[in-house]
């Protein structure tokens, strides 16, 4: 069960805890993992660090001639066409709705929403063709709450729900699934840093009583990228420790 | 037949799967090959790479016989 033997994956963002969390679970499950982000020394490393079968392709996914070319170039270095997709990229740029420029709203929107959106329809095509293809956007907790400073990153999660819901349905006579796991509060510096008391609250918001580890990310992703889940796709699979039942 | 007519031809058979001689001037992708919607996007797509041309929007929608593939793109190449 869940096996990835001969697939090949793209994981965006892959430099981060959640992205690499990724690239490690489906490399394990023996899939080839193109590992992908801005930083080439960090995804390089990574790849490294996993060894065969473990490759990397930089993008700047603000530039929409990167994320739209994006897809071939996984291709070129793993010699092989790309079987799943995981659009984990994602930034965010918190500010209360008063103070928040068109600038802020327009890079989140463009990195979070339309940059997945160019990667799923470059890999559509090679996807419908064959009749196959897993795509797993990850979007947020914050996409179904909404939080007071992220206007432009709920917008964009939100967004992204939808999107996979409509292109589920054109892609679904294809045998081509497109769903979306949406994380809650995961383990980071971040969260790491924040002052006791407000830990003690947002512990006691989850039902499952801890933060969240990149992990459990990960096995949610795998789950949707394996053939078990052929039978699934539009829909959103939850993973916030029962935070929130959506 | 023109070289674009048999270059049309062998794209619809391949990309539909469907037999030579089933692919006449009067077929119509759904009703006789039968293709669903995204398979006439995939092959108006399969068609501009072929033929290095730009199918605009309302224009494939027109595109629903052998023929009218062959006549816009005979169209395009002649302009």
């Amino acid at each position: 069960m869940f096996r990835l033997d001969g697939k090949t994956a793209l994981v965006t963002g892959a430099s981060g805890g959640i992205g690499s969390a990724i690239a490690k679970t489906l490399h394990a499950q023996g899939a080839r993992v193109v590992l992908s982000g801005t930083r080439e020394a960090v995804i390089r490393e990574l790849a490294e660090e996993l060894g065969e079968g473990a490759f990397y392709a930089a993008a700047n996914l603000s530039e929409p001639s990167e994320a739209a070319t994006l897809i071939a170039k996984a291709e070129e270095v793993a010699g092989a066409p790309l079987d799943i997709l995981v659009n984990n990229a994602g930034l965010t740029r918190d500010t209360l709705a008063l103070r928040m420029k068109d600038e802020d709203w327009n890079q989140v929107l463009n990195v979070d929403l339309a940059a997945p959106f160019r990667l799923c329809r470059a890999a559509f095509k090679g996807m419908l063709r064959r009749r196959a293809g897993r795509i797993i956007n990850i979007a947020s907790v914050i996409g179904t709450t909404g939080n007071a400073g992220q206007a432009n990153y709920a917008a964009a999660k939100a967004g992204m729900v939808g999107m996979s819901k409509s292109l589920a349905q054109e892609a679904g006579s294809r045998g081509v699934t497109v769903n979306v796991v949406a994380p809650g509060f995961i383990v980071t510096p971040m969260t790491d840093a924040l002052p006791e008391a407000q830990k003690e609250k947002l512990l006691a918001s989850i039902p499952l009583a801890r933060l969240g580890k990149p992990e459990d990310v990960a096995s949610a992703v795998l789950y949707l990228a394996s053939d078990e889940a052929q039978w699934v796709t539009g829909t959103t699979l939850h993973v916030n420790g029962g935070m929130v039942m959506a | 037949m023109s070289e674009i007519a048999d270059k049309v031809k062998k794209i619809v058979v391949e990309h539909l799967g469907v037999e030579e001689s089933k692919v006449t001037p009067e077929a119509s992708f759904i009703d006789d090959l039968g293709a669903d919607s995204l398979d006439t996007v995939e092959l108006v797509m399969a068609f501009e790479e072929a033929f290095n041309v730009e199918i605009p929007e309302d224009a494939a929608e027109k595109i629903t016989t052998v023929k009218d593939a062959i006549d816009y793109i005979e169209k395009q190449k002649a302009a």
